[in-house]
């Protein structure tokens, strides 16, 4: 079962920006609404980008979210302060995202994560800054799930990362990612593999096309999460058919459904 | 007289092999190296961080064009002597402290080294302190600090305080970029520069250091 993060409540888009400015709830809610019906199975939500707003927008975000979905929260921030307060206001074991094996970023979090109920997207990378191989990142890979479990968090719980970096700056970037999630699930059987798909296409013109064939690419190495847009039709018919040609969709019973519903472009 | 125009054409097309052979062409038949690497290589690379700026070229081709510039520059350099070897510029550059992104950062450098400029890169995660140090020790006029998260932003500030309360200030320049930068931000900091891409850094880091930007 591919696991669907809704990424559209980030205010570093301008429209979601201009609706948290606002107070705008009819406009969040609705977007919220639209993402679950897509498939969304966590709808991210992400307040950083007005810089000293980021506690009141996270709270008023919160607020006006929950009361119309009915799929859980993906709480992201790079601020344990803020994740912390988020937590306390969540009405599901939401998704956190993200601890990193940075040190200062893991000793801050792990006090607040010890023992939590929830699941957590955990970043390849650490002080050294970003991986350069596919073994650096299996490694990263080990030591934070081994980290994690240290506070009290199954395989299950765990969405590793393995940072998806440019093509266009190295041609290698996205091949060393590949053998790096093929190998991640090898060794780590249980964990969740997720990523974000557009730094893989920065740099380079067509992107969507980039994104979505990369996501077949990642999904067949062995990718089970991503943080998406579910309202991008292209990239979920994407998705759809590339379950089903992996024998994940029995009889190809959800690309039928796609198919009649009109989901299916082309 | 040989014509710079063809060296800049195989150049921008990054084309190393048929550069080098060109470059050398030209230093045979007489042409003046310092000449070349103004008149040709850096007219050449000038147009590359054009056209990236408007998005007519992508960052592999501008990493070829790249490529082949420092090729071309391991000839023509051991050839400058005296007044002609000096860079047009000397440029310190890195990613704040606490900021481990570097991609940016380096097409940048890439493209100031390409500027002719002379480029300490100090890498990511950089503190403010080691700035001032690097301005200090390379008696450098301009600074360029990258940040790529939001988190991090406000780090550029605090290192632009930090060249304040050094007291080189006024013979310093400061050019800031990254994803969530802005123009604005640029100038609420109080740096003398913004620039929204790699094309773009080249161009306004050579305008600052000739003293056209106020």
């Amino acid at each position: 079962m591919f696991c669907m993060v809704g990424e559209r409540i980030n205010t570093t888009r301008k429209r979601v920006q201009q609706a948290v400015a606002d107070r705008d709830a009819a406009y969040i809610q609705q977007d919220v609404q639209a993402q679950q019906q897509c498939g969304a199975q966590y709808i991210d939500i992400n307040a950083g980008a007005r810089i000293g707003h980021e506690t009141k927008d996270m709270q008023w975000l919160l607020e006006v979210v929950q009361p119309v979905v009915t799929v859980p929260l993906c709480l992201d921030s790079p601020d344990p302060k803020v994740l912390a307060m988020a937590y306390e206001r969540v009405q599901k074991p939401p998704m956190i995202n993200s601890i990193s094996l940075e040190k200062a970023r893991f000793d801050a979090m792990a006090p607040f994560l010890e023992g939590k109920k929830c699941k957590i997207v955990a970043l390849c990378l650490d002080d050294s800054g970003l991986p350069k191989t596919a073994l650096q990142i299996v490694q990263r890979a080990e030591t934070i799930v081994m980290r994690l479990a240290g506070l009290g968090f199954s395989r299950d719980a765990v969405y590793v990362d393995p940072l998806v970096q440019p093509v266009s700056t190295d041609t290698k970037n996205g091949a060393m990612v590949l053998e790096a999630v093929s190998e991640i699930r090898k060794a780590l059987a249980g964990v969740h593999i997720i990523c974000g798909l557009s730094n893989i296409s920065y740099g380079l013109p067509k992107r969507k096309i980039i994104n979505r064939t990369f996501l077949s690419l990642m999904m067949a190495a062995g990718l089970d999460a991503a943080i998406l847009d579910p309202l991008d039709a292209d990239l979920t018919a994407v998705l759809k058919t590339t379950q089903m040609l992996l024998g994940q969709d029995l009889y190809c019973a959800k690309y039928l459904k796609a198919f009649r519903a009109g989901e299916l472009p082309g | 007289m040989t014509d710079f125009t063809t060296i800049m054409e195989v150049l921008i097309e990054g084309d190393e092999a048929a550069l080098v052979e060109r470059v050398n062409e030209a230093l045979n038949q007489g042409s003046d190296p310092r000449e070349i690497l103004d008149q040709a290589l850096i007219a050449g690379m000038d147009i590359v961080g054009e056209r990236m700026e408007t998005g007519e070229m992508f960052i592999p081709e501008v990493l070829m064009a790249a490529r082949a510039m420092n090729a071309a520059l391991e000839i023509i350099k051991p050839l400058l002597t005296g007044a002609g070897a000096r860079a047009a510029g000397k440029v310190v550059i890195g990613t704040v402290k606490g900021d481990l992104h570097d991609i940016g950062k380096n097409l940048v450098t890439m493209m100031l080294e390409s500027a002719g400029l002379e480029v300490y890169n100090l890498g990511a995660d950089v503190a403010p302190e080691q700035f001032v140090e690097a301005l200090k020790s390379t008696g450098a006029g301009l600074l360029c600090l990258s940040a790529l998260l939001t988190t991090t932003m406000p780090m550029i500030r605090e290192t632009v305080e930090a060249v304040v309360q050094s007291g080189i200030r006024n013979r310093v320049k400061i050019m800031v970029g990254g994803a969530p930068v802005t123009e604005a931000f640029a100038r609420e900091i109080g740096a003398d520069g913004y620039a929204a891409d790699a094309g773009s850094a080249a161009k306004m880091a050579k305008a600052l250091l000739a003293g056209s930007v106020v």
